[in-house]
């Protein structure tokens, strides 16, 4: 027991205390930025490996960027990558980041449902399903619930049923094995409920995108409130996305 | 003898594997290749060749550092099975039966492995998976999944219990199916190669690119220099230390220890927030590319490495010893999900899951790749197969691990500068490589056709043969034990089913 309370007291404090102004360690690649420097646009687009790249005007898709950031080595003047970890929008066209643009990625508050703040504002239980997630973005929504960010703390949290969840968190590509669980889980969802594509594999199917293995068709059908770009996606970047879906919104 | 012994990661022509008629190949894998002491199958698979379906089996010797490749080229036809001699096999002829079609006369239970979508029988259905079923008034079945309760990828376990006892358990994977090893052939450029080696297991990152690397230079003819492989070495053993130490945290979860559980899952932090500094990613994504190196192991980051290993050694030991002398987690870990050596070594179990059991099986030791051969590893092993066992010996292997990159820090090679010349497979060839990751032997496998693109990849997770441990080492345990032996051996879902 004593000894317990010495490895606790040592431990000391661990949460970050305020996510929304957390600096990241190290080279985190977040937002990018594209200059308007000429480059061989061309060639620039065609080396992405998941076509993430478009030109006219130059952009990269962040929902279809895996942030491996070969752009950036092969053309550091062009692409650059902040350690902006602010990414998560509602609107499907904002994680297009196009040449020349400075402004950080926001959620459009005018898509954002009228009754999200009212039911979920302070208390928000999610249900994650992973079709075809490769365990990397399962290990940071589980780190998102661990000491150091303690996503609890704002009453977001996941749970076990679909019953007593108020939204789904998919992530992975969605695999064809994995459709009509996948529905089903969805269906079991009391109203109203949200949904949140977490990760590049589960907004474009990022790497995976064309295997004949995969049944997007759950996409098409419903209202997505949030996107969460990231390889895997970063647990301030999930974190700071569903407290500005679940706020008050300014409109 | 019919066959060419290679070792990890050399490159062959195609036409130096021996062909043999079918009788043959079974004879010489069955009866002597896998009968040899240090002997065990890293992987067996089939693809289409000229209009028949060629069998490749790959069988390692972990005595003599090497790998005897054999093969057969067989019509769509029923063939007497490996499996009904070796169960080490019944998995590998299970999926050349799901993708071929081939139907063993012998094979013991030749059910579906993952439904991938090009399988034989279109017609198969994932919903539909044939449970082993038992009639009884006493026994019950529970089933639980594809999803579980928590952040788990899906698949469905099958328990048939005796009240609370377990008597079998079944695991239906596939769910998980992405496609991976056809996207390797049609998916050509090497950068998106890297991208889904990176994404078969997010949790074992550095282990399958280190695998798929090692491949792709071996088949260019490229040599890497000492700096690369002692980095390579440090991100590999870097990626067990925080897996196990974050399996340690769940594992204290899942028998209440709060503490062990908060403090096992914040030292798990800093180790991948250190990746975040090496590479920008905190699970090591795009740190290992073939040929070259856009991170390089720098005096800086060495420095921080050293000192922040000592940090976390501390409070490492401290919990540690503390988790290993509580009562109440003890009285769930020992004697829980007991593997035996016989089963071990009957089913094929590799890595972690084979050393808990006693069975010395380590990719480092016995076909060393990297710095490894040069670190002369000695693998920790167990001998009690429980959950006490595989906690004992993540934390072990924690220290080891430590140790490993320690020296390594000491006569660390000062960085080669890689020439950026893209890197072209030879020609008809065929390679296999393997890494022994966190989990165990992560088994990578490639040929190429005349004009050196890719005609077949293939894939072996660690997760393939030790799913079945799994099963087998909850038979008769209570039912309510079975999410700490689950965690305890860490199975990967996606890895499995690709
Ligand atoms: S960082 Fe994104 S946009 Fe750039 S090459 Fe990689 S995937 Fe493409």
């Amino acid at each position: 027991m004593l000894d317990n309370l010495k490895i606790l007291i040592h431990q000391g404090r661990q949460y970050i205390p305020d996510v929304t102004r957390a600096i990241v360690p190290g080279i985190f690649r977040g937002r990018p930025v594209i200059s308007e420097v000429d480059v061989k646009e061309k060639e620039l687009a065609e080396l992405c490996p998941t076509n993430a790249i478009s030109l006219n005007p130059l952009s990269i898709d962040l929902g279809k960027c895996t942030f491996c950031g070969e752009c950036a080595f092969a053309f550091p003047d062009k692409i650059s990558f902040t350690t902006d970890y602010m990414l998560a929008t509602n609107d499907r066209n904002r994680l297009i980041v196009k040449s020349g643009q400075e402004h950080p990625i926001k959620l459009d508050p005018v898509l954002v449902r009228k009754e999200i703040h009212g039911y979920f504002g302070s208390s928000l239980k999610l249900r994650q399903v992973s079709a075809g997630g490769d365990n990397s973005c399962e290990l940071e929504l589980n780190a998102c619930g661990n000491v150091n960010f303690d996503m609890g703390r704002f009453g977001i949290e996941f749970v076990a049923s679909p019953r007593h969840a108020d939204g789904l968190v998919i992530t992975g590509p969605i695999t064809a094995n994995m459709a009509s669980p996948l529905q089903i889980c969805y269906d079991a969802i009391p109203e109203p409920k949200i949904i949140i594509l977490a990760g590049t594999d589960a907004i474009s199917g990022g790497i995976f995108e064309g295997s004949p293995a995969l049944d997007r068709s759950f996409i098409s059908k419903y209202n997505i409130d949030l996107y969460v770009p990231g390889n895997p996606i970063h647990p301030l970047t999930f974190i700071n996305g569903v407290l500005d879906l679940i706020k008050k919104q300014e409109t | 003898m019919n066959f060419i012994s290679v070792r990890n990661h050399q490159t062959i022509p195609l036409s130096g594997i021996p062909m043999l008629d079918y009788d043959s190949f079974l004879e010489l894998n069955v009866f002597n290749l896998i009968r040899e002491k240090g002997a065990h199958c890293v992987n067996y698979f089939g693809f289409r060749l000229d209009g028949l379906i060629r069998l490749v089996c790959c069988i390692a010797n972990d005595e003599s550092h090497s790998i005897q490749v054999s093969s057969s080229a067989v019509p769509r036809m029923a063939l007497p099975s490996f499996s009904k001699h070796n169960l080490v096999f019944e998995k590998f002829e299970r999926e050349i039966h799901e993708n071929f079609g081939i139907a063993y006369t012998d094979h013991p239970w030749l059910k579906p492995v993952r439904f991938p979508f090009n399988r034989f029988d279109p017609g198969s259905r994932i919903a539909d998976y044939p449970f082993f079923k038992v009639d009884s008034e006493e026994l019950h079945e529970v089933g639980v999944g594809p999803i579980h309760a928590g952040i788990i990828e899906p698949g469905h376990f099958r328990f048939i219990c005796n009240g609370e006892q377990i008597v079998h358990l079944e695991i239906q994977l596939g769910y998980q199916h992405r496609g991976v090893e056809s996207l390797f052939l049609e998916k050509n450029k090497l950068l998106q190669r890297c991208t889904l080696a990176e994404n078969i297991a997010g949790d074992s990152v550095v282990g399958h690119s280190l695998a798929f690397a090692h491949l792709w230079e071996s088949l260019c003819k490229h040599q890497t220099g000492d700096h690369l492989k002692m980095a390579r070495t440090i991100a590999l053993e870097l990626e067990r230390i925080a897996i196990h130490t974050g399996d340690l945290s769940a594992m204290c979860t899942d028998v209440a220890y709060q503490l062990g559980s908060a403090v096992f899952g914040r030292l798990r932090t800093p180790v991948i927030n250190f990746f975040q500094k090496w590479c920008g990613n905190r699970l090591a994504k795009g740190l290992i590319r073939p040929g070259k190196s856009h991170f390089p192991f720098t005096r800086d980051l060495a420095i921080g490495l050293m000192d922040f290993l000592d940090e976390y050694e501390n409070d490492f030991e401290d919990i540690s010893k503390e988790l290993f002398s509580l009562p109440s987690a003890l009285a769930r870990f020992e004697k829980t999900g007991v593997l035996t050596t016989g089963q071990a070594l009957a089913i094929g179990t590799v890595g972690l899951s084979a050393r808990m059991s006693g069975v010395s099986r380590d990719i480092r030791a016995s076909h060393p790749h990297d710095a490894y051969e040069a670190l002369d590893h000695q693998p920790v092993l167990k001998t009690h197969g429980d959950v006490y066992a595989r906690a004992r010996l993540r934390k072990k292997e924690i220290n080891q691990s430590i140790n490993h990159i320690r020296h390594l820090i000491k006569i660390l090679a000062a960085p080669e500068v890689y020439d950026q010349n893209p890197l072209k497979p030879a020609p008809d060839s065929f390679c296999v490589s393997l890494v022994e990751g966190w989990r165990g032997e992560i088994c990578h496998c490639a040929i190429t056709d005349g004009k050196g693109e890719l005609i077949h990849y293939k894939i072996k997770d660690p997760s393939f043969h030790n799913w079945l441990g799994l099963a087998l080492a909850v038979r008769n345990n209570e039912i309510s034990d079975f999410p700490i032996a689950n965690k305890s051996f860490d199975l990967s879902y996606c890895g499995h089913d690709l």
